[in-house]
């Protein structure tokens, strides 16, 4: 058994405007120092696989069909097993 | 974690935790005739709080009319009931959620809507529409701005998601809900007569269904918290927060819809407050059966939980079902169309046992009847308060000499009570449905109903300020501007849902309040031939021991009969003659000039005549109906000149208004006696409205004309107001806005 | 002329679109199921509004992967008529059948409001009864209308007359362009925010919507008149 940790964010070209409005509130705060906020999503995947390669390949292909839209995200995981 | 034992809940007192008295304890055991265990005193607990058994409030709600020849079903349903011709029925509640809404704004406004909504489907009726009615403290502060953006954003995501337009409501703020804002939400629906359903379990041997999402250790005791004030401990107490998901709603609103269109039901209740206990036991009692649960099949989302967490849980989107047995099957396949689960977890028994069973043990074992019929009632001591007293010799004029009209117009504009909603509604789908005639911003919401030329009417008010200052009065005049509102907009008024958003009914000055507020109310209802269908009571709303302002909320629905009597408040055409209906005076107490100038209220409230308002609402009525009006818009907060302005500025166009008065102008532009509507009339119909009006006795008088120019005052033959429309428009619909930004809340 | 309107689980404008048809053409339209795999009999699909799924994930992402869109596409591959709305628009950008994505609007708030819309191109399929450049007055209802797309697939669209509609006034969701509404390359393929099922008759708000199911209708009959 194998478990994903996805992370799926927006492509760096792209405007994040929740994490601007986030930014935004920081520095009302007055966390100043703060200079960039990006906001992305986290999935939690539980698999069987007979490899841990056979397990990246999958998983990629999930992130590649469903979990991301290249038009404008990026995506990363990390994979272990359980 | 270990259960208490049967003595130890005794002995320690525990029962008091979950918010039983002692006395109530005691009736437990009696009818019991031994000691509760936990499951059975937490079923209690929940069943017997004002919000399930309105214990506190049941004698005063007696006093409301609840019958008349439209009503189908009065109080006591999932909603109230009201016939609207052609085998069709209107279906429609009001509903507070304002304690979760004050710990987790997002998701308690959102499952108060998610919540009403289901009390109307589960009646067999198709939702067509969504209002709703909050107060919070004033934008200055930084809560305040988090609670109304998070409580809107919710409201939103819900009605949106799920696809029943939010057709109107209103937003209020003053600090008295500072610590306590209000979210009460009301749906509406449309129903055919033979598809009316009943919250019922019937026919000894029938199968007990549970639809919809599984059952977590979210919400447990809900009920029992929003029977509490708030105090510091309640972020600490609260449940854990119920997470809406409007999806499922939609899926469970199709699937409950599809059964009952093909008659497969016998009862359907909602599990709303308490759960699965206040449904399956409500369904019993009114059936007069007994009912054995299996609570093994209950489908559940966390493993390992107890009878008592199963039972008071207060998990979303599930629906509960009696059918004849036999058809199991059918309401299984349509669960699998919608991909809903389902499971039959009990069924109805003879006799009167409500009886609950978990790994092959009986849990519980109570009589029925004792959970709904012998919940306790309290009629509390009642007391006048000071204030009330102290405020009979204050003359609001005193502190509002030698205002410049000019200044107070722009001023009272800009107040967020009186400013553009636009911040708000626009995030509100008003439009899905493709029913929506007249969308926010007017007196009242139009819903046309397809097939016939009809429409209905709705529109949520409550002023508080003068429920505050004088409760009878106040109560006469939540009812009758609501009833104004639906009348302005060509409907006949038809029924009211109220839902009564008080403090501790513990404190006499609050009951006092309550029991008056309920009087004029009452009055209104009965001259107007409003009954009071349904609704909800919200006590306990106080922080820091301070109570909220008494807030009844009332919500109208009228029955527009033909689409071309539609009215708006717009003023619609260039030379159209102005006529104000009712007399003036000088009541001020309460009013947006006293708050603007004074930044507090004091005196009384403005007297409401309940024969005069019903002349007024039958002439304009007949007036509308005889196509004689162009724009109708009542008088309301900021009197005569907020009134004028609005129907300038949703119509963009301007006014020249000439009047004569022996008080002083501002006072009387901006007085707020009630019983006035401002009409707009083409040149050719004046003399047949005046005749109209003269018939049933209502004082009507030309006060000036639309115009394509500014909004012109002239009183005495002195100019007094000369505003651009554009301008007051900017003013308007910028406040709100202007003061969310000023500093950008956090988002969600 | 043969219409379907496919209804996800959570889709809740699709009997709206169903009205529409009714009331403005009074042609033969049917709700499918998304379970329907075989769509040849019509000749026009609709996407309607809503929030399939739950618009969990991303909105229109889980949509794309169910039974009837491999029909959707198979059909829209054989130059049958397909117009996505709202939700629609998103799932036909999701499935691949138009470029580019929609993205949170960048104030990002729900915004519903009657909006002034530019026809951009008035010799498509789906426009021929609105006059070249004419601004009219059609809805729009989202969360997540923020048009997206590289520069190389906007200067394409640009190029081939595939933007059919701008918004006209304050861009209301942060669109690229302004880009209210795109065909695909054939330009039998529509996805548009703006919900002209709800802009049909006057006491709506506005009566602008119609024309595009006008414009439909006289397509086909242009293109199947024998």
């Amino acid at each position: 058994m194998y478990k994903a940790t996805i992370f799926v964010t927006l492509k760096e070209s792209v405007l994040d405007p929740q994490g601007v409005a986030v930014k935004g509130s920081l520095h009302t705060m007055g966390y100043s120092e703060v200079s960039d906020v990006r906001i992305g999503k986290r999935l939690e995947v539980s698999l069987d696989a007979s490899s841990q390669a056979a397990a990246e390949e999958a998983v990629t292909l999930m992130c590649q069909k469903l979990f991301s839209n290249p038009v404008i995200e990026d995506f990363r995981f990390e994979l272990e097993e359980v | 974690m270990i259960e208490p034992t049967a003595e130890q809940i005794r002995d320690q007192e525990l029962y008091k935790e979950m918010g039983l008295t002692s006395e109530e304890y005691e009736q437990v055991k009696g009818h019991l005739g031994r000691l509760p265990n936990w499951t059975e005193v937490g079923i209690y607990s929940v069943m017997w709080s004002e919000h399930c058994s309105y214990k506190n409030s049941k004698p005063l709600l007696r006093k409301f009319p609840t019958t008349g020849p439209r009503i189908l079903l009065g109080p006591g349903e999932g909603a109230g009931v009201i016939d609207i011709g052609d085998e069709q029925a209107v279906v429609f509640k009001i509903e507070s959620h304002n304690h979760p809404s004050a710990v987790e704004p997002f998701q308690g406004a959102a499952t108060g809507v998610g919540g009403i909504i289901r009390d109307v489907f589960s009646m067999g009726a198709r939702p067509v529409a969504l209002l709703n009615s909050l107060r919070f403290g004033e934008l200055d502060s930084s809560r305040v701005r988090y609670l109304f953006d998070n409580v809107v954003s919710g409201i939103a995501h819900y009605g949106n998601c799920i696809g029943i337009p939010t057709v109107g409501g209103e937003v209020f703020f003053d600090n008295a809900y500072d610590g306590n804002p209000l979210v009460n939400a009301m749906c509406v629906g449309i129903i055919n007569h033979k598809d009316l359903q009943k919250g019922v379990a019937v026919g000894v041997g029938n199968p007990v269904i549970y639809v919809g999402a599984s059952t977590g250790r979210d919400g447990i005791h809900g009920a029992t918290f929003a029977s509490e004030e708030l105090n510091e401990s309640s972020e600490e107490k609260r449940p854990a927060v119920q997470v809406g998901d409007p999806f499922m709603e939609k899926l469970l609103l199709e699937a409950c819809l599809e059964m009952v269109e093909q008659n497969m039901l016998l009862g359907i209740q909602d599990m709303g407050a308490a759960g699965l206990t206040c449904s399956s036991a409500e369904m019993a009692a009114k059936g007069g059966q007994g009912l054995d649960l299996n609570l093994d099949l209950v489908p559940q989302r966390e493993t390992g939980m107890t009878s008592y967490e199963i039972m008071l849980s207060e998990s979303q989107e599930r629906m509960l079902l009696v059918v004849e047995k036999g058809r199991e099957a059918e309401i299984m396949a349509i669960c699998d169309k919608w991909g809903l689960q389902s499971a039959v977890i009990g069924q109805v028994t003879d006799g009167n046992q409500y009886r609950l069973f978990q790994h092959g043990e009986l849990v519980a074992d109570i009589p029925v009847n004792t959970l709904v019929d012998d919940a306790p009632v309290y009629v509390r001591e009642e007391k006048v308060p000071t204030y009330y007293v102290e405020n009979e010799s204050v003359d609001p004029t005193d502190a509002l000499a030698n205002i410049d009209a000019n200044e107070a117009i722009e001023k009272i504009l800009q107040s967020p009570n009186m400013a553009s909603k636009k911040y708000v509604f626009q995030q509100y789908d008003y439009m899905v449905r493709t029913s929506t005639a007249v969308r926010p911003g007017s007196d009242a919401a139009v819903v046309v109903i397809r097939g016939t030329e009809k429409a209905l009417a709705m529109s949520t008010d409550g002023n508080s300020r003068y429920v505050y200052l004088d409760p009878v009065n106040g109560g006469r005049i939540a009812v009758a501007e609501s009833a104004r509102n639906v009348v302005c907009s060509g409907a006949e008024p038809l029924g009211i849902t109220d839902c009564l958003n008080f403090g501790s009914p513990e404190k006499p000055e609050v009951y006092w309040q309550l029991s008056k507020a309920i009087d004029g109310m009452s009055e209104m209802c009965e001259v107007l031939q409003t009954p009071v269908v349904g609704g909800n009571v919200s006590l306990y709303n106080e922080t820091k021991g301070q109570p909220i302002y008494p807030t009844p909320v009332v919500g109208m629905v009228g029955l527009i009969e033909k689409r071309e009597h539609i009215t708006t408040q717009a003023f619609k055409q260039n030379g159209d003659v102005l006529i104000l209906l009712g007399d003036t005076a000088i009541e001020l107490g309460g009013s947006e000039l006293q708050q603007a100038y004074t930044a507090t209220i004091a005196g009384r409230a403005p007297i409401l005549d309940s024969g005069k308002e019903k002349a007024l609402q039958q002439a304009v009525l007949t007036a509308i109906r005889q196509g004689l009006v162009q724009s109708a818009h009542d008088v309301s907060e900021g009197g005569l000149a907020l009134a004028v302005a609005e129907s300038c500025i949703s119509g963009n166009l301007g006014a020249k208004i000439q009047v004569e008065t022996d008080y002083d102008p501002t006072l009387y532009l901006f007085s707020e006696t009630q019983s006035r509507i401002l009409l707009s009339v083409s040149k050719d119909k004046v003399e047949e409205l005046v005749q109209t009006m003269e018939q049933f006795h209502v004082p009507a008088q030309v006060i000036g004309q639309v115009t394509e120019g500014n909004l012109e005052v002239h009183v005495n033959d002195q100019l007094v107001i000369d505003r651009s429309v554009a301008q007051l428009t900017n003013h308007w619909e910028e406040a709100i806005p202007c003061k969310m930004t000023a500093s950008s809340t956090s988002t969600n | 002329m043969r219409f379907a309107v496919v209804v996800f689980p959570g889709s809740n404008c699709d009997m709206d679109l169903v009205h529409a048809i009714e009331d403005v053409l009074g042609e033969e339209v049917n709700p499918v199921w998304h379970h329907e795999s075989d769509l040849s009999s019509y000749d026009a699909i609709l996407l309607p509004g809503g929030f399939s799924y739950g618009d969990y994930l991303r909105c229109g992402s889980l949509a794309r992967f169910s039974p009837v869109m491999e029909a959707v596409k198979k059909e829209a591959e054989a130059g049958k008529l397909v117009v996505g709305i709202c939700n629609g628009f998103q799932i036909l950008t999701e499935a691949g059948l138009l470029p580019g994505a929609l993205m949170r609007n960048d104030h990002l708030q729900f915004r519903c409001e009657i909006e002034p819309i530019s026809v951009e191109k008035a010799d498509s399929a789906f426009t021929m009864h609105y006059e070249q450049g004419e601004t009219v007055q059609i809805p729009i209802a989202h969360a997540e209308g923020n048009y997206f797309c590289d520069d190389e697939t906007l200067q394409r669209l640009e190029a081939s007359g595939q933007i059919l509609f701008r918004y006209a006034g304050k861009n209301p969701n942060g669109a690229l362009a302004n880009i209210a509404g795109i065909t695909n390359e054939k330009g039998n393929v529509l996805g548009m925010m703006p919900h002209p099922e709800r802009a049909i008759v006057d006491w709506m708000g506005s009566p602008d919507g119609a024309r595009l199911f006008t414009s439909m209708l006289a397509y086909w009959k242009e293109n199947h008149a024998s």
